[in-house]
């Protein structure tokens, strides 16, 4: 039981320990020199690409720690990657937004990178103790983050929104975590998964909570409560935070804990996936319609889009993972994007949020106005842009499996969902010009350029994100 | 075994009563109260279970610092419960809805529940005989090794809980006067004493 311990074995967790170490390290130089704020968030930066680095430096098989807790394989890897360049975006994205409303604190990209710490220690996760505590140190750091603007009610509404239904989805998780530990007398997937062959009463009811907890986080209907109110309230940079890195992170558990751990009894969870991917993709497409601020709208899209990355893992097979890794990066992608033009829409020294604002954009500044509609055809799904090919393979992977209506629902949710993306741009291009909005800042520049160019030349040479997603697919099988 | 027998219904019936007890009782602070009840109730069972540590654990940081700290927050915010409870009897039968069909299946669970054959090789930690060592040694033999990991992940927590509260809290207030020491220490017998040559019958203008 005292295993000796090797500096070796800490190999596969030293994204997080240079994450982790970084963090308390910055943290001790913002508590002692306050004006280093600005300079903190690019450290931060660079830690997060340090530990990308890392993680490519490290040998590319199975690897295990802490007998069997932490498990670094090409799928963790793809997703660790992911996670942290959605997190390094959404720091240099906030840089402009933070100096200009005096927002600049430290404490900000500290508690990114320790809710990063956290995602890495999600994606991870070899057990349920490690999940659990992975999630908890994700989410504690973004109910933080929400509320970090503690004098505007909307900012503190949205990080207590946030906090009491994540404590409540948390406590459901828990409890799921704790019947199937009672059925099975083991913690680790592995041990779940030989145990768990036959199924059982309280097994699928702790699957269920499970599962309820993890809908929580990915926020899929009939868990998505939260997403508006909180995506509306919190500042808009730490928005773009959230639609991007921690749902990596949520679905990143939600694949492995399905596959990992209850192998043997697909179809008990896969009706589960069906229904929540269904209503999703379908409350998604509808409840956007109505909506004025585009916050809302990106939440119910965000809401929609975990629909459709759900349909590949209701498929259950190495294609639908493949699928769903795939429109995860593309999801990142598109999101970050489109929020770096949501960032930009400034006037007269204020943040807007109106759909109705971008009127004319076309006219005022031409540039953005063809990226953000690109973006905007990519979210709809309209070939030849990445969106339609992040479609294509989760659907692909359905029609595989044999689930015909999943599918043909998800399509029409799509051709409904194209609605409402289609309707702003013919806002930007048909309307009457408003006034125009103040130059971009470069970072958001940057970002929009890259993320707008993945999402237009993505068909030309889709290989290497295919391939990469392929291996990470297999390896968790 | 009479008397094991005994003391389990005692302390159980005990932590049920004084758990209903603190959502139903109408002042805070008996609710609290009630709750450190139920606190040394459930060590109480701990120790039946023969998991000693726990026991002194629970009364140690449970009753001795959280339902303090509970205390505390309760008679300093003027939380006005009486209006918080307003909409309970509104909620009630839905919430007694929920509640009863909850329990069905609960029991419907616990009813058809069975123990997966396999689970005696799945174990994690087996736990060491208790006659070997004591609870502390057996704690000690997983906590720093086979589960660093999880304890330095739930420091990690602890930590961000930490600057998140400073973080929503804290006001630097400019015009309050705090004490630097370094500044006292730092001080000369120059700085400090004025020596004034009083003359007789004049006194200090």
């Amino acid at each position: 039981m005292n295993e000796a311990f090797v500096v070796r074995d800490l190999y596969p967790v030293l994204p997080e320990l240079v994450l982790a170490v970084g963090a308390m390290a910055l943290l001790m130089l913002g508590a002692f020199q306050e004006r280093a704020a600005t300079a903190i968030n690019w450290l931060a930066i660079l830690l997060l690409i340090a530990a990308g680095a890392v993680i490519f430096w490290l040998p590319a098989e199975r690897l295990e720690a802490f007998g069997g807790s932490f498990v670094l394989e090409p799928y963790a890897r793809f997703l660790k990657l992911l996670a942290l360049t959605g997190s390094a975006t959404a720091i240099l994205m906030s840089l402009d937004y933070l100096a200009r409303e005096g927002q600049n604190r430290f404490e900000y990209p500290i508690l990114i990178l320790l809710s990063t710490a956290g995602m890495l220690m999600l994606i991870s996760a070899g057990d349920l103790i490690a999940l659990y505590l992975g999630l908890e140190l994700m989410s504690l750091s973004l109910y933080v983050v929400a509320a970090i603007n503690r004098d505007s009610v909307r900012s503190t509404e949205a990080g207590l929104k946030y906090f009491v239904l994540g404590a409540l989805s948390s406590g459901m998780l828990l409890y799921g975590a704790s019947l199937v530990y009672g059925f099975t007398g083991t913690v680790s997937f592995a041990g779940i998964a030989k145990a768990s062959a036959n199924g059982g009463l309280g097994l699928i009811f702790g699957l269920v909570f499970l599962f309820a907890g993890f809908c929580f986080k990915v926020s899929a209907v009939p868990f998505h409560m939260w997403t508006p109110d909180v995506y509306e309230g919190a500042p808009t940079p730490i928005t773009a935070f959230f639609a991007a890195a921690p749902k990596v992170a949520g679905i990143a558990m939600f694949m492995r804990v399905a596959i990992d751990a209850f192998p043997d009894i697909v179809p008990q969870w896969q009706q589960i996936v069906v229904f929540v991917s269904i209503a999703s993709m379908v409350l998604g497409a509808f409840a956007a319609i109505g909506q004025r601020n585009i916050k809302r709208l990106m939440a119910y899209s965000s809401i929609g889009h975990m629909g459709f990355a759900l349909v590949g893992l209701a498929a259950g097979t190495p294609e639908g993972v493949q699928g769903v890794l795939v429109y995860m990066a593309i999801y990142v992608a598109m999101t970050l994007g489109t929020f770096a033009c949501i960032l930009s829409m400034r006037r007269d020294g204020r943040m807007v949020e109106e759909i109705g604002d971008l009127a004319g954009l076309a006219r005022t500044n031409p540039t953005m106005a063809f990226f953000l509609a690109m973006l905007l055809f990519s979210l709809a799904g309209i070939p030849p842009l990445a969106g339609f090919f992040a479609k294509f393979y989760v659907f692909l992977a359905a029609i595989k499996a044999g689930l015909f209506a999943l599918a043909v629902i998800g399509v029409l949710a799509s051709v409904v969902g194209a609605y409402y993306y289609l309707a702003i741009i013919k806002i930007m291009y048909f309307d009457e010009p408003a006034k125009p909005f103040e130059p971009m800042p470069y970072q958001l520049k940057a970002v929009l350029a890259v993320s707008g160019l993945f999402n237009l030349l993505f068909f030309v040479y889709p290989g290497p994100l295919v391939e990469a997603a392929n291996a990470a697919a297999k390896s968790l099988f | 075994m009479i008397v094991y027998a005994l003391f389990f219904y005692l302390f159980a019936s005990v932590c049920i009563a004084s758990a209903v007890m603190v959502v139903a009782s109408k002042n805070p602070v008996h609710s609290v109260l009630f709750l450190i009840l139920a606190f040394v109730n459930a060590s109480g069972l701990f120790v039946l279970m023969g998991a000693e540590f726990l026991a002194m654990i629970l009364i140690v940081v449970y009753v001795g610092a959280v339902a303090v700290l509970f205390l505390f927050v309760v008679m300093m915010l003027d939380v006005d419960f009486a209006e918080l409870r307003q909409g309970f009897i509104q909620y009630l039968p839905v919430g007694a809805l929920v509640g009863i069909v909850f329990l069905a299946e609960l029991l419907l669970v616990v009813g058809a529940w069975t123990i997966a054959p396999a689970i005696t090789e799945s174990v994690a930690a087996p736990i060491p005989p208790f006659y070997s060592v004591t609870n502390t040694e057996a704690l000690g033999q997983v906590l720093y090794t086979r589960y660093v990991y999880f304890f330095q992940a739930a420091g990690l927590i602890l930590l961000v809980a930490m600057i998140g509260a400073i973080v929503l809290t804290l006001r630097h207030k400019p015009n309050v006067k705090r004490q630097d020491i370094s500044q006292q220490v730092s001080r000369t017998r120059d700085e400090a004493i004025e020596v004034v040559k009083v003359r007789p019958g004049q006194g200090l203008s």
